[in-house]
Parts: structure tokens; C-alpha cells; sequence
């Protein structure tokens, strides 16, 4: 019996509304991401997806600088390409669900008048995406490992409290930027889309941060994204990832302190943002309201 | 409960704001409910019935905890649905017709687990009720279906187990039997109304455009136009109400010209109502009069007009003629009238 199963099979009374809708909704995430194609055609996609797209990265690298792959700027650029996978994947999936539910599916009639947390609904549906983009980031990194002998040096401890603090963060700016999707009645593009594009270039996922202009690099220091690419690439890449610090002033622990920090704002902004974008969508008929984009 | 009421708004009213560009003089907002006072006893299949844009389904949002009313107050099952939204939405679910919603990747048995599971049932409540609904409502044989490949009606037999399968207190049906085939609008209509002699402590509002749904369907039901709720009784005492009158249908050749003020049909003595359709180059006429000898003179005015007599009918008192009576139009000229004010 898997997990999800022994979850569900604990009577509804002795579950709380969040983790049933969590939980349900984390099912539902996975029906759709999965149910579009026959399991292997979808395994196929999981793996060739990630490794194509940083191949073009790595050809575009290599014209530049001439093969140079065993140079510590590659692993960096290489890790930093590869974990942005999950900016993308657990942002754009939570926002991306308040689209879908809406506009798509045309169930948010039925989903807002269950009687379940809907924080916790959103959170769940975006479960699926970061399955499948941890899965991609492991096969990217497994490849860059094995195809261009990027050297790991692991610090388990520090990766785990990186990876639960960098998740978390994500997920929180999902569920904020898909309480504002609740807000924009003739939103084409998918807003979580457009928010990690614009991260990519701040948060030091392919280039050091000091490579910016000294007045935009704070733009950097706002965001969670940014200290978790820095202490992951710390925790797998050891002194490799020493040789282009972006906050060379902080220790890794440190580093994990002001990402526990920021994470723990930003869940609290997240929550009154979803309740006052909840509120206002009620206020202004929106939470049904259909474009038909 | 000691409170007889499972549904009661006060004063409810709800403004929209128009949204897209204005041309200069445009109005920028539109007034959907306009004071609401509506007071459903518990076990009532109460009805709504109104054209299309009277306000039935921002009322049914409103009970329904999806939308804020503009000022007033409602309350569902005892709760106000803006202070008390999560005892609101325990009590009470919703289904709507015309809908080609759902998640159509999953099945029908998997889409109906998963609403069970957001509404709070355990795992094995939900699938015994899910069967057992699924017998009742013939669609036992299609639950591995998967939802994209369901015709409409099916697809609104699904939407009823999942809005009945939670066992709610107060069940919203808005529009219910839209878009159905005779059978299928036979079907639901049957289950609903089973469902309220096996449950008379449930209460049920459906709002409907359908006069016949209405008035075979309903406990009692009152009539909404441009926002105000106008009547509210039993269907037997509404049209019991007009039956001082005689109401006729006449069939007859095509008016001629329109005449002059002061010679209008509804200037003939005896006549209280009369609405005139032209229909496959002849005209009908839903009359109302005072009483049944002032037929003569409305004969006598359709020779003058150079129309003559092809058919009369006499004919007991209608929810049409209700609405005709209230509203002064019927119900079709009332919903083109609404869509052509949005």
C-alpha cells in the first residue's frame, strides 16, 4: 500500500481539511501530469526533456569557450541550469492549477464551495511538477556527472536542510503568485512562467551574482531562490562551487539560516496574500469567471 | 435545528462592476440583486424563476459562498455565508446545469472518489454511496468512462451524485435540466424529486427558466426579474390568483397595419393583459380578461384590425401568465430584454 493510499484510508474525521485536500489534491496533480500519454511515451518526456534543454546550454558553452567543461565556472553554470528546473516546475505548477481549475477544467465552482483548505489545495497540486522536476534535476545532474565528470563533493546534512528550506520557499511563491492569477480575469500567460523567466536572471542560477551591475544585484538578495542555489551548489559541489561564491561572506550554515528565515516570511506573506486574494476575488465575482483563452 | 429557516437573505443586494472598455455615458456598473428578501423553510423545494440574467445564479453564488453580496445578509442552515463560510460550504453543495466541466482525463468512479474525498467523506462511505448513487441515476455501467468521453446528459447525472453524494443539508440546483434531452431532463427531474420525499428534513432551491420544471417541481417558488424577487407563494396559489380572470389563446390571420393611439387591443373593454407573437405568418394572442363576455369586443377589434379568428382555446391559468401578470412580459421577451441591457 502506498503512502498516498494509507493516507487516504484514514477516516475522514481524524483527518484535518489541509491535509485531506493536500493529500487528494497531490493525486489529482499527478492524473494530470501523468494521464496525458502512455507511461512509457511520459517516461521518455521526463527524461529526454531536462537533458535536451541543458545540452543547448552545455553546445552554447562549449562554442564559447572552446570544450572547456572541466572548468569550475561549467559545474557552476551547469548545477545552477539543472536546479532551476525546480524553480520552474514547483512555481509554475501551483500558479499554473488556479489557471487550469478556471479556465480549462471549469471546476472552480466545485473545488471553492468544498468545505477543505484551498491553501492546502493549491499547494498539493503542485506536488506533481516538483516530482517531476526533482526527477529531471537528478537525471540532469546524473548526466553532467557522468558525460562531463563534473565532480561531486556531498554534504549530505546540508543538502537536505537546503533542499527542505529551497522547496518550501518555492512553493510558498506559487501559491502567491497563483493567488494573484485568481485576480487577472484575461491573464493569457501563465504569470508563474513569467515570474521564475525573470528570477533567472537575479538568483545567480547561471552566472555569479557579482556579474550584475552592483545596483541590481539586491534585486538577488529579496528572493529564497538565490540563497538555495548558492548552498546547494555548496552542498554538492564543495570547493568547486568555492571558486565562484555568491555570498562569500556567509558560512553554510549561515547561508541555511537566512533561507530558513526568508522561507519562513515568505510562508507568512503567502497565506495572508491567498486569503486577501480569496477575499477579493469573491468581492469582484472572480473565482468562476472564464475567458475562454 | 430549531431554526425553521435553511435559508434567509435580508436586503441583499449585489452590483457588478462592468469591466472592459466604456464608450462616454456607459454605465460602469450593473445592479444584479436589488434587495433580496427570500425566506426558505427547511424542507422546501423552493424554486427561482426568472429569464436569464434576472439574478438566480448571483443569488445561488452568494448562498453558495462563492460570491460577496454588495450589502445585505444571507444565511444557509442557520450560518451567515460571509462570516460563517466553512459551516456554509459543510452544508451544502452545488450543481449546475449547462456544464461541460470536470476533469475529463480522470474517470467517472475516480472523479466523483476525489470530490467525496475534498468534501470530507471516508474512503469507504464515499465509494458505497458513489455505487449506490450510481445505480439510482443508471450510470453504473459508464463509472470506468472517462469524463471527456460522456455525453451532456450523462455528464449531468455525474454532477449529481457528486452534488448529492455528500448527503448536504441544503442542495443548490441552478439550471439544472439546461441543455438536457427530454429523457435525461426526465431523469433528474424524477431523482430530485426523490430525493426530497426520502430526505423531508433537506431543503432544495433550484432556480429554472423552464415554466413546466417549475410548477411540476416546486413547493413553492417565487419569480426574479432585473434583480427583485416580485412574487413568492405556492404555484397553485400563483395561478389560483389570476383566476378572477379568463384566460384565452387566440390563433388569428396576421394583425393589419398598427393602429392608431388609443385603439390598442389592450384599450378594449374588458382586457387586462395581452401579449402578442407573430408566429409562422399568423399571430397568437395570450389574452387576459376581466371576464369571459368582453369576448365579443376583443372579436369584434380583430375584424376592425382585418385579422379574423383561425383558433380559440380557453385555458386554465399558467406560471407564464404569472410572469406575464408580474413582469408584464413573458419570460423569453424578459431574457432578451436582460441580454440585450449587458
Amino acid at each position: 500500500m502506498t503512502l498516498v493510499q494509507r493516507l487516504h484510508n484514514i477516516p475522514a474525521v481524524n483527518q484535518s481539511p489541509a491535509l485531506r485536500a493536500f493529500v487528494t489534491a497531490a493525486w489529482l496533480g499527478w492524473q494530470i501530469e501523468s494521464n496525458w500519454a502512455r507511461p512509457f511515451l511520459f517516461a521518455v518526456y521526463v527524461i529526454a526533456r531536462p537533458i535536451s534543454s541543458v545540452l543547448i546550454l552545455v553546445i552554447m558553452y562549449s562554442v564559447i569557450t572552446n570544450g572547456a567543461t572541466g572548468e569550475p565556472i561549467f559545474a557552476f553554470i551547469y548545477f545552477g541550469n539543472a536546479l532551476y528546473i525546480l524553480v520552474n516546475s514547483v512555481v509554475t505548477g501551483v500558479s499554473w492549477a488556479v489557471i487550469e481549475d478556471r479556465e480549462h477544467y471549469r471546476v472552480a465552482k466545485q473545488i471553492y464551495t468544498a468545505p477543505m483548505n484551498t491553501y492546502a489545495y493549491l499547494l498539493g497540486r503542485g506536488v506533481a511538477r516538483l516530482i517531476i522536476g526533482s526527477v529531471s534535476v537528478l537525471i540532469t545532474l546524473t548526466f553532467g556527472v557522468l558525460a562531463f565528470r563534473i565532480p561531486l563533493d556531498i554534504n549530505v546534512l546540508l543538502f537536505l536542510a537546503a533542499t527542505i528550506f529551497g522547496l518550501a520557499s518555492l512553493s510558498a511563491l506559487g501559491v502567491i503568485l497563483g493567488a494573484v492569477t485568481m485576480q487577472t480575469a484575461r491573464l493569457q500567460t501563465d504569470l508563474g512562467s513569467l515570474v521564475s523567466g525573470g528570477l533567472y536572471l537575479f538568483t545567480g542560477a547561471i552566472f555569479p551574482l557579482d556579474v550584475l551591475p552592483s545596483w541590481l544585484q539586491p534585486v538577488g538578495y529579496l528572493f529564497p531562490v538565490t540563497y538555495w542555489l548558492e548552498v546547494t551548489r555548496r552542498a554538492l559541489l564543495g570547493a568547486h562551487a568555492a571558486r565562484f561564491p555568491t555570498f562569500a561572506a556567509f558560512s553554510d550554515w549561515g547561508l541555511i539560516g537566512v533561507l530558513a528565515l526568508m522561507t519562513a516570511l515568505l510562508w507568512l506573506a503567502s497565506g495572508w496574500v491567498y486569503s486577501a486574494a480569496l477575499r477579493r476575488s469573491k468581492e469582484e465575482g472572480l473565482i468562476d469567471i472564464e475567458t475562454n483563452f | 435545528m430549531s431554526n425553521p429557516l435553511a435559508i434567509e437573505t435580508q436586503d441583499v443586494r449585489r452590483i457588478y462592476k462592468i469591466r472592459g472598455p466604456k464608450t462616454k455615458g456607459e454605465p460602469t456598473t450593473r445592479v444584479a440583486l436589488d434587495g433580496v428578501d427570500l425566506q426558505v423553510k427547511r424542507g422546501e423545494l423552493f424554486g427561482l424563476l426568472g429569464p436569464n440574467g434576472a439574478g438566480k445564479t448571483t443569488l445561488i453564488k452568494i448562498l453558495a459562498t462563492l460570491l460577496l453580496p454588495s450589502s445585505g445578509t444571507a444565511r444557509v442552515d442557520g450560518f451567515d455565508v460571509v462570516r460563517d463560510t466553512e459551516e456554509v460550504k459543510r452544508r451544502i453543495s452545488m450543481v449546475s446545469g449547462g456544464e461541460t466541466s470536470g476533469y475529463g482525463l480522470l474517470t467517472v468512479e475516480e472523479s466523483l472518489w476525489m470530490f467525496a474525498r475534498f468534501y470530507g467523506l471516508e474512503n469507504k462511505v464515499a465509494k458505497d454511496r458513489i455505487a449506490a448513487m450510481a445505480q439510482i441515476m443508471g450510470l453504473e455501467e459508464r463509472m470506468r468512462a472517462k469524463i471527456s468521453d460522456l455525453s451532456t446528459g450523462l455528464r449531468q447525472k455525474m454532477n449529481f451524485i457528486r452534488g448529492f453524494v455528500t448527503d448536504p443539508n441544503v442542495v443548490f440546483l441552478d439550471e439544472p435540466t439546461l441543455g438536457l434531452d427530454v429523457q435525461a431532463a426526465r431523469d433528474v427531474r424524477g431523482f430530485v424529486r426523490q430525493w426530497m420525499d426520502d430526505h423531508p428534513d433537506r431543503t432544495l432551491l433550484l432556480t429554472t427558466h423552464y415554466m413546466a420544471e417549475a410548477d411540476e417541481m416546486c413547493d413553492r417558488l417565487a419569480i426574479i426579474d432585473s434583480g427583485k424577487l416580485l412574487v413568492c407563494d405556492t404555484p397553485a396559489n400563483l395561478k389560483r390568483s389570476l383566476q378572477t380572470e379568463a384566460v384565452f389563446n387566440l390563433k388569428v390571420a396576421p394583425l393589419g397595419a398598427k393602429p392608431k393611439d388609443g385603439d390598442l387591443l389592450e384599450a378594449v373593454p374588458g382586457v387586462s393583459r395581452v401579449n402578442v407573437a407573430d408566429v409562422n405568418g399568423h399571430t397568437e394572442l395570450a389574452l387576459t380578461l376581466r371576464a369571459e363576455d368582453a369576448l365579443p369586443e376583443v372579436l369584434a377589434y380583430l375584424t376592425r384590425r382585418g385579422s379574423s379568428l383561425i383558433a380559440l382555446e380557453k385555458r386554465e391559468p399558467t406560471l407564464e401568465d404569472v410572469f406575464i401578470k408580474v413582469t408584464g412580459r413573458r419570460l423569453d421577451q424578459a431574457a432578451d430584454a436582460e441580454k440585450a441591457a449587458e
